[in-house]
């Protein structure tokens, strides 16, 4: 293989009883690359990216993330990625810094690398002065931020982000991605799930998926030549819109 | 094992951080201590007995009297008729109605013998059956108190020379207290390490940060044990202050050596916060772990043998104490703290409690999923 793929997925599938969540998708993402994953609320993304990541067992198909296979391998791969989930995953009754030490700890890092890391994502986050204070009192942008700091605490080549920038200001949103792309610049794989489209633009690569199938993929760019039209908004919509799942 | 540490660490300083965790640890076994053994008595007081009497003699006098200087018994009230008695039970103002016929006294010298009737309230069994035997106690000695006085010069003892005496032993004073403290520090232990162990990774469930531990590279035996090991160390804590309170305010010292106990209770605690964290990864909502919780210590409860003798249960509620760590329990603080009883004595209950033990943790590890 002459390219360097870090997660290859071929027919992966998830039913649920009748209902197929994730239908027969197949795609890789590139080391280094910043993954986007678009998708209306459920076509499919999170039960996706969950078997990525070794919480969910595919019904059928293959998948291969950083060469371990999902299905016999997955606690292999949670040892090797980053995760932070759209559900808020930080335990709100311990502090910033508590925080950062539970998670650094568990895997594997140890007190002095945690120190150091904490202080400097303190630093970038310019938490200084909330390094003591209980989780549940900051905004929520500033949770969303420093989850995802904590996500890549222990230097990770890959991130799953699901729905990292729900419900935040457009202000905090494009700090958020600029976290994102240091990451990125750091040589980190970013593996992102999004509705929103001008976030679709940051991405090197994009996929589009429909009804739990993906129905377009590549460069933001390719991808509105080929719909000949001139945003990623027109993109999305023309393809959603075929959609007959209702929102679940 | 450093994942385990940090696990511990982060459950201290949560459970630490909420005001109301340190006071039902603490806070909440104290009173309960105070209070429930006060209520859990045996004892039957101030029966209220109704006298009903139909003859008026000096002997019915004497009887009266006798039975109003009882500990037990209250006379409610001395009537002339039935109707009017049961009348009283019927209000619930009395537990015993005694029927004395006309001409009792007349009968009991003539014919030597004389009948009674003594009407009992039976809705609350237990008071009933031990009031009817203390008014029976109360008859047998006033029927032999007058029988002593007829027979002035007996050639040979008239009444039967065979007496029963009996000495308690464990307990000499009977005292119930000594009986059922150790008891109820069993089941307050019980209860707040299995709530506690119960609530708490389901509450992860329900916060969704069990799914930033799920997709970490953590290992599920490291994850069960450091949920285990701080509760396992809090309930320890409550035993001890447990401990602290029976001898402080019940005098209750133990007669065996304390390190039986905790040698008892850390298997123990092992058991029964395993079966809370087992509960929990069955449940997905706290009010779901609480119910299922409930539900098993409530029948664990009845039938450990605290409120009721195990060797009077039917046969297959007595098979269902030998897979009942609370029976163990409240039997190995009775043997040791009322007995004396030695390691070498608790060591087949210590053995049980191991056993179930090592199934139920494994049975935790291995179904809690960290995939679904």
């Amino acid at each position: 293989m002459p390219e360097n793929y870090l997660i290859e997925v071929n027919n992966l599938t998830k039913r649920f009883g009748a209902f197929t969540a994730v239908d027969s998708i197949s795609f890789n993402v590139r080391q280094g690359e910043i993954f986007g994953f678009l998708g209306a609320n459920g076509a499919g993304k999170t039960t996706a990216i969950k078997m990525l990541s070794g919480l969910l067992t595919p019904s059928s198909g293959d998948a291969k993330v950083i060469g371990f296979d999902v299905k016999t391998h997955a606690e292999k791969i949670k040892k090797n990625i980053g995760y932070m989930s759209q559900r808020f995953s930080l335990y709100e009754d311990l502090t910033v810094f508590e925080n950062m030490r539970f998670y650094g700890g568990i895997y594997g890092l140890r007190s002095i690398e945690i120190n150091t890391k904490a202080e400097e994502i303190l630093n970038v986050l310019n938490l200084l002065n909330e390094r003591n204070i209980l989780v549940k009192s900051l905004p929520l942008g500033w949770k969303q931020k420093l989850a995802f700091s904590i996500s890549i605490l222990h230097n990770p080549p890959l991130v799953f982000l699901d729905e990292p920038t729900g419900g935040v200001d457009p202000i905090t949103r494009r700090e958020f991605w600029e976290l994102i792309m240091e990451a990125a610049n750091r040589g980190t794989t970013l593996f992102v799930t999004t509705h929103y489209m001008d976030e679709a633009e940051y991405c090197n690569r994009v996929s589009i998926m429909v009804d739990g199938k993906i129905e377009a993929l590549g460069t933001p760019l390719e991808l509105r030549q080929q719909m000949g039209v001139t945003n990623m908004e027109a993109v999305f919509l023309s393809l959603a819109r075929k959609s007959s799942r209702s929102e679940l | 094992m450093r994942t385990v540490l940090f696990i511990i660490q982060k459950e201290f300083s949560q459970f630490f951080r909420e005001k109301t965790n340190i006071r039902m640890l603490l806070v909440m076994p104290v009173i309960q201590l105070i209070l429930l053994p006060l209520a859990a008595n045996y004892e039957v007081r101030n029966i209220q007995i109704c006298i009903v009497d139909h003859d008026h003699s000096g002997y019915v006098r004497e009887l009266t009297h006798k039975i109003a200087a009882s500990p037990y018994f209250k006379l409610n009230s001395y009537l002339d008729s039935y109707k009017d008695g049961l009348e009283r039970m019927e209000h619930d103002e009395v537990d015993i109605v005694l029927e004395i016929p006309p001409d009792f006294e007349k009968t009991l010298i003539r014919e030597n013998e004389a009948a009674l009737s003594a009407s009992v309230n039976a809705v609350n069994g237990q008071r009933a059956s031990l009031g009817a035997q203390y008014l029976l106690a109360i008859l047998r000695d006033f029927n032999r108190e007058i029988r002593l006085k007829w027979v002035q010069f007996p050639k040979f003892n008239p009444v039967p020379i065979i007496q029963i005496d009996h000495s308690f032993w464990y307990n000499p004073m009977m005292n119930y207290k000594h009986f059922m403290v150790p008891g109820i520090l069993v089941i307050l232990l019980t209860m707040v390490g299995a709530n506690m162990s119960a609530l708490n990774l389901v509450r992860e469930k329900e916060l969704g940060t069990i799914e930033q531990i799920n997709v970490s590279p953590i290992k599920k035996y490291h994850f069960i044990i450091g949920k285990l090991i701080p509760f396992w160390i809090m309930g320890q804590v409550v035993l001890t202050l447990g401990l602290l309170i029976a001898r402080l305010i019940y005098g209750i010292v133990p007669l065996g050596s304390i390190f039986s106990i905790y040698l008892f209770s850390s298997a123990y605690l092992l058991c029964i916060l395993g079966l809370g964290l087992l509960i929990s990864t069955f449940a997905n909502t706290q009010q779901q772990a609480m119910l299922i919780s409930f539900f098993v210590m409530m029948v664990f409860i009845l039938l450990s043998g605290l409120y009721t003798s195990i060797d009077s249960m039917p046969q297959w509620a007595q098979w269902v104490t030998k897979i009942n760590p609370i029976a163990y329990f409240v039997q190995v603080m009775r043997l040791v703290i009322m007995k004396g009883s030695g390691i070498k004595d608790i060591l087949p209950h210590l053995a049980s409690i191991l056993l179930m033990a090592g199934i139920i943790i494994p049975w935790a590890i291995w179904h809690y999923r960290k995939r679904s």
